[in-house]
């Protein structure tokens, strides 16, 4: 049963429900993300944030819900899910690029498989997604002779190259070490100020304050709270919220 | 005689040698064909069942499993003397070479799916995430991302595999096959003298010995990369 997209929504998340086998992990999560909004996602381990997001473009089948993205009923069968996954851009926390092709070749394969375009629209277009990643000079080196960060940043490309409406980040920093986090975070700031619809789930409160429209707290498998990132990080209403936010503030 | 004189006239009689070196010749072109058709077949076949079981349908997986085990299970002598011997009673009757080339290549389907599919199994469920959410559908990853990481790691035990099972082809001599073990033989009981399977060794060496080395090679190579 779809939901009618509200206007100025992109992503319009309604009761989502995700059982794995007898483990419940997503209890009716709803979630509405605005035409150029960061909604910035926290909680702790296990509380349902990567499903939540894998249900969005459907790598994960939720039990039963409705998403709706920029428009399309992403759970009717007769969506052609792989046409509307260009528009949902997904970057993971070990960047999962192929590692026997060029981070040009990363970036164009989708275009050239999926968006139809021919190799050298293709190129043209990867070398500008890897010129906004900060890395023209880097499109021939395979990822093994990249950096963590310069890595996440192809995948960044390889996501943005196909010109989604949203971009989801699932821990995109979590496994860099310290010193390489800060050019991940500024690709990600760059996007945001284009305008890019995004929803990270992340553990750079930092970023969060300075970059986040709204901030949700959830805990086993449910949206506890949601608000500023002023009213999350500051004056948490909820007892688990307070919890959760004094633990990380402590680290 | 003394008994050096009697070794070498026994396996290094040069006339025999010259006599027979033609049909040892034609036994290694046979073989050749016979090794080149099993490799094909058998390799591509062995493909298309791991790629078949990818698609996760359980009774069909079954199956492929089932006839994967028993392939690998049997003794290849055994194969190819009851399609040789045993299909006429049902009135096919495959000649020697196609008994031994269509047993071999079962042999090497079987084996060589094993390895393809832990190939395939071996590559990060994030390889194919990644891929999928860009839009690539099923197909297209598998063929664009999965395949080409799987069959690098693939190639070292399947050129071994293939290596074992080609060697293989001197089983059809039982079936009288004239590859090189079929015609070392009879020209050892025409002539009486063992030597032409001196030849028969000697021929078996340059065909594989290459392949061995060449297999060798490539371990070592796939070894440093990782
Ligand atoms: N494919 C799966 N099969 C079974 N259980 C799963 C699967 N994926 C996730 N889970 C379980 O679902 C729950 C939520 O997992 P999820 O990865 O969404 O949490 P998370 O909030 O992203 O945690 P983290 O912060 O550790 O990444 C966990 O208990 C996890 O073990
Ligand atoms: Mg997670």
């Amino acid at each position: 049963m779809a939901a009618k997209p509200i206007a100025g929504s992109i992503v319009q998340a309604r009761g989502i429900h995700k059982h794995f086998g007898a483990l419940h992990v997503l209890k009716g999560v709803d979630l509405l993300l605005a035409e150029r909004e960061l909604v910035f996602v926290i909680g702790p381990s296990g509380s349902g944030k990567s499903t939540l997001l894998r249900c969005l473009n459907r790598l994960e089948e939720p039990s039963s819900g409705s998403v709706m993205v920029d428009g399309v009923d992403m759970l009717d069968a007769r969506t052609d899910i792989n046409h509307a996954r260009q528009r949902i851009g997904m970057v993971f926390q070990s960047f999962n690029l192929y590692p026997h092709m060029t981070a040009l070749g990363n970036v164009t394969l989708a275009l050239r498989k999926v968006a139809g375009k021919t190799r050298n629209e293709a190129d043209t277009l990867g070398h500008a997604a890897l010129a906004r990643v900060g890395l023209a000079d880097r499109a021939g080196h395979t990822p093994g002779q990249l950096s963590g960060g310069q890595q996440q940043r192809v995948a960044i490309a390889r996501a943005i190259a196909l010109e989604p409406r949203v971009m989801l980040f699932d821990e995109p920093t979590s496994s860099l070490d310290p010193e390489l986090v800060g050019s991940v975070l500024g690709v990600m700031r760059d996007l945001r100020e284009s305008g890019m619809a995004m929803i990270v789930v992340s553990h750079e409160m930092g970023f969060a304050r300075n970059a986040a429209d709204r901030v949700v707290f959830m805990d086993e498998g449910a949206i506890v709270e949601e608000g500023t990132p002023a009213e999350i990080f500051e004056r948490p209403v909820q007892e688990r919220t307070r919890a959760f936010i004094g633990q990380i503030q402590r680290h | 005689m003394n008994s050096w004189e009697r070794f070498v006239d026994a396996f290094f009689n040069v006339k025999v040698m010259a006599k027979y070196l033609p049909d040892i010749a034609y036994g290694m072109l046979v073989t050749v064909e016979l090794a080149a058709l099993v490799i094909a077949a058998g390799l591509v076949t062995g493909l298309a069942l791991a790629l078949v079981r990818s698609l996760g349908f359980r009774p069909l997986n079954l199956l492929i499993i089932f006839v994967v085990d028993l392939f690998r299970a049997l003794p290849p002598l055994v194969i190819i003397v009851f399609i040789y011997f045993g299909l006429p009673a049902v009135d096919i009757a495959p000649s020697g070479f196609v008994s031994t080339w269509l047993s071999l290549t079962l042999v090497l389907m079987a084996f060589s799916e094993e390895i393809y599919w832990a190939g395939i199994t071996s590559i990060a469920k994030g390889q194919w995430e990644a891929a999928r959410s860009t839009g690539l559908s099923y197909g297209q990853t598998l063929m664009h991302v999965v395949l080409p990481q799987a069959l690098r790691l693939t190639i070292p035990p399947l050129t071994n595999r293939t290596i074992a099972i080609t060697k293989g082809t001197a089983l059809g001599t039982v079936v009288a096959v004239s590859e090189i073990l079929g015609m070392a033989s009879s020209a050892v009981s025409n002539s009486y003298n063992p030597s032409p399977l001196t030849m028969g060794a000697i021929a078996y060496l340059i065909l594989f010995f290459p392949m061995v080395i060449f297999g060798r090679w490539l371990e070592t190579k796939m070894a440093w990369k990782r």
